[in-house]
């Protein structure tokens, strides 16, 4: 519970180190989503890295920080994370549900890639990266929904 | 009662050594025949360095549909639970 003169959150050194390590950290969560075809890790361990920050940010810089938060705009990228998903199995369905269509064809992330041990080439993976980051934003939304709910609902309570 | 207990626990524990003891060497599984598909034919036809990344997202793209789907249930369910609407926050 807390006074009503006091300032929302954490102290001022605790704001400030949460934002300073917000930007490494969302740059690792993007890193680990389009690198998931070429290295441990994808949509779901990079979304939740991302939405860590999300949640860290909420704990240091109290209810404030909360309300500023759009839980439409996070609710709708959810969705939007999720229908991408299905919609990209979807566009396999000539051969089957969740065909890889993409890989090996020389288009969009279609490169061949020389067999066995190679330095990982970013543009192949076919249906793979795209799925990758439909899954993250999907993971990343949802987490980071379920945080600024939980975390705007015991302010409430508490005014 | 304390006997069933005891002996029930003896049970249990026995039969979980006796399964632990009888499974297979590390690195030696029974049936290879799909893991060898995948080491072989994953980075060919998928075009993908990780062979984790191949099979969830290609061979096995339906399981990773529903489990994403299961994480926009949990969320929904959360929002059902807690949302407040636009008017709580006007009276304040």
């Amino acid at each position: 519970m807390k006074e009503k003169g006091e300032e929302n959150g954490m102290s001022v050194i605790v704001k400030v180190a949460s934002c300073v390590l917000a930007v490494p950290v969302i740059a690792f969560g993007v890193y680990v989503i389009l690198h998931g075809h070429l290295t441990p890790g994808g949509g779901f361990p990079g979304g939740a890295v991302i939405a860590t920050i999300v949640a860290m940010i909420l704990i240091a810089g109290g209810g404030e920080r909360a309300k500023s938060l759009n839980k439409e705009l996070l609710s709708f990228l959810e969705s939007a994370g999720l229908v991408i998903f299905a919609l990209l199995g979807l566009l396999g369905i000539g051969t089957t549900f969740f065909y890889n269509f993409l890989a090996n064809s020389g288009s969009f992330f279609g490169m061949k890639i020389p067999f066995g041990i190679n330095p990982g080439y970013m543009w192949t993976g076919g249906v793979i990266p795209p799925m990758n980051m439909a899954v993250g934003l999907e993971v990343f939304a949802a987490l980071s929904l379920i945080a600024v709910v939980m975390f705007t609902h015991e302010e409430d309570e508490n005014d | 009662m304390q006997t069933i207990r005891v002996f029930t626990l003896v049970v249990m524990f026995a039969f979980l050594l006796l399964m632990a003891l009888s499974l297979r060497p590390f690195g030696r599984p029974d049936n290879t025949d799909m893991d060898d598909y995948f080491i072989e034919h994953g980075q060919a036809e998928t075009g993908s360095n990780n062979i984790v990344s191949s099979v969830v997202f290609d061979y096995r793209g339906m399981d990773t549909l529903i489990e994403g789907s299961v994480l926009f249930t949990a969320a929904t369910g959360v929002l059902l639970v807690l949302y407040r609407r636009k008017e709580n926050e006007r009276k304040r």
